[in-house]
């Protein structure tokens, strides 16, 4: 089932087109990757979905309620955590409900048991400047899931990580995100997150910025153990520098 | 326990070098060096605060009651238009050329204006208390807020907030450092602009002792008053430490990382 769908979106900034004509979709419980250099407008069109702007042509519809530049309805994550420096960790995670008019307390005791789920227990009442760069991100990813909505936007949400950080939590996000059920949309640059990640990438080439191409990966998310290492993903990999490199 | 230690030893030279002063001051008076009825030693300071004592601290009560009532008006007012500012950008371009032109009004200049004006109460001190202090806090205030950064709006709009929520979770603990900065500036300023209030008319408060002492030649009582700004001063700037340490406890947290 469609959760998710844009359908020819076309957003300009004055008299520059950013992205033209694009339409994706996201189904329930599906992880897709949006995987483009860097100035093809991935995060233009994540904007675009958020609601945050406008486009000038085009639609976007969570489950077929027409949210064009209706902030609120779907999740975001950035690549910054964004976690408020001065607010404890379980208040950050909390901000959603917060901001919904749930009251402190409540808004607590409903996020305190999901820090175990998130890797993330003892840290409930400290600052985020005491946290590592990997668990701020945990962070970051379960107050986007507080957000309440089913479906979220990650814009290169591990991209600042070191590489082992990175790798750990590749593992751990695959998890996580199967026992949530959470449907995401993933920005990223970084050819192998994306095919290690997704079910499906889509490509996006040109300025401005089109979807060149679509891939599904075969391999069921449970079964991606050292997926790395396998010729079916070096083939997605060669499939994807191959169509970069051309554009 | 290191962190202690390190800060006394970061406060030594500054300990060391006042002390030091002192020591020379006492020095050239002792010896002579410096007729004293030019410059009292330290000793004839600390003992003409001691000989008047509850007299100073009537009208220092009095100043600091001015300083007080003119800093809190000043931080309101500075709320209030540093506010404005920030939420429409119309108003900040249109008051903000105003703001730098008062802070180039000397303030010995419009006392007696507001003297004039106010008589010889109160609410003329209280006024250049107001005029002092507004503007390092209006500025620290509107930069604290400019200072949210542009991506955690976008956030917390994507989550749906509104103006009031993002200004209450965002905006305004951003500001609240520079705040801070602005309001130690004015705290010490607060003291400073009531006295000189008090020199160019007034029935009590440390300017009009300092005027009396001045008068008779006092020159060790004058800087008695001179010794009381000065700690009441230090005083005012800890408390302002103090607020800040209390609503930022962030910032004392314990860095050592979890992983």
């Amino acid at each position: 089932m469609q959760l998710l769908r844009a359908e020819h979106i076309t957003k300009q900034y004055g008299d520059k087109t950013i992205i033209r004509d694009i339409s994706v979709h996201l189904d329930s419980g599906e992880l897709v990757s949006l995987l483009g250099l860097s100035g093809a407008g991935k995060t233009t069109l994540f904007h675009v979905l958020s609601g945050l702007v406008t486009p000038e042509e085009g639609r976007v519809f969570l489950e077929e309620e027409d949210i064009s530049g209706k902030p609120g309805r779907i999740s975001y994550m950035l690549q910054k955590d964004l976690l408020l420096p001065h607010k404890k960790i379980i208040d950050n995670v909390s901000l959603p409900m917060l901001l919904k008019g749930t009251p402190k307390k409540e808004a607590r005791e409903k996020a305190d048991p999901l820090f175990r789920e998130f890797g993330l227990e003892g840290t409930q009442y400290l600052y985020p400047s005491q946290l590592s760069g990997g668990m701020r991100q945990r962070a970051a990813l379960l107050r986007t899931y507080l957000t309440g909505n089913r479906a979220a936007l990650l814009d290169e949400p591990f991209s600042a990580l070191d590489t082992i950080t990175k790798s750990q939590i590749h593992e751990w996000y695959l998890d996580v995100i199967g026992k949530i059920g959470l449907s995401v949309f993933f920005i990223t640059h970084d050819i192998d997150e994306a095919i290690l990640l997704s079910d499906r990438i889509y490509i996006m080439t040109g300025r401005p910025g089109e979807i060149h191409s679509q891939i599904k990966i075969e391999t069921a998310r449970e079964n991606r153990k050292d997926f790395t290492l396998t010729d079916e993903f070096l083939t997605y990999k060669r499939r994807i520098i191959k169509t970069l490199r051309e554009h | 326990m290191r962190k202690k230690s390190a800060n006394i030893t970061d406060k030594l030279p500054a300990a060391a070098a006042i002390v030091l002063i002192i020591a020379l001051w006492q020095f050239l008076c002792s010896a002579g060096i410096i007729p004293h009825y030019m410059l009292p030693s330290p000793l004839e300071v600390i003992t003409a605060v001691g000989k008047d004592f509850p007299n100073l601290m009537m009208h220092t009560a009095v100043t600091l009651q001015e300083a007080f009532l003119g800093l809190l008006a000043g931080i309101l007012l500075a709320f209030a238009a540093a506010t404005l500012m920030d939420r429409f950008s119309v108003i900040q371009r249109a008051l903000y050329p105003i703001l730098i032109i008062t802070q180039t009004i000397p303030t010995i200049a419009i006392a007696p204006i507001l003297v004039l004006w106010m008589g010889f109460g109160k609410a003329p001190k209280i006024t250049l208390v107001v005029i002092t202090t507004f503007f390092p806090i209006a500025v620290g205030l509107l930069d604290g807020f400019k200072s949210a950064d542009p991506d955690s709006l976008r956030l917390m709009r994507s989550m749906g907030a509104t103006d009031m929520q993002i200004f209450y979770h965002v905006k305004f603990p951003s500001a609240l450092p520079y705040f801070f900065s602005g309001l130690k500036v004015s705290a010490s300023y607060a003291v400073v602009g009531a006295v000189i209030a008090e020199w160019l008319g007034g029935f009590e408060g440390l300017g009009v002792y300092m005027t009396r002492a001045r008068k008779a030649y006092s020159f060790d009582r004058m800087f008695a008053v001179i010794l009381v700004i000065i700690v009441i001063s230090l005083l005012l700037i800890l408390l302002v430490n103090i607020l800040r340490d209390l609503s930022m406890p962030h910032l004392r947290a314990d860095t050592g990382k979890q992983k």
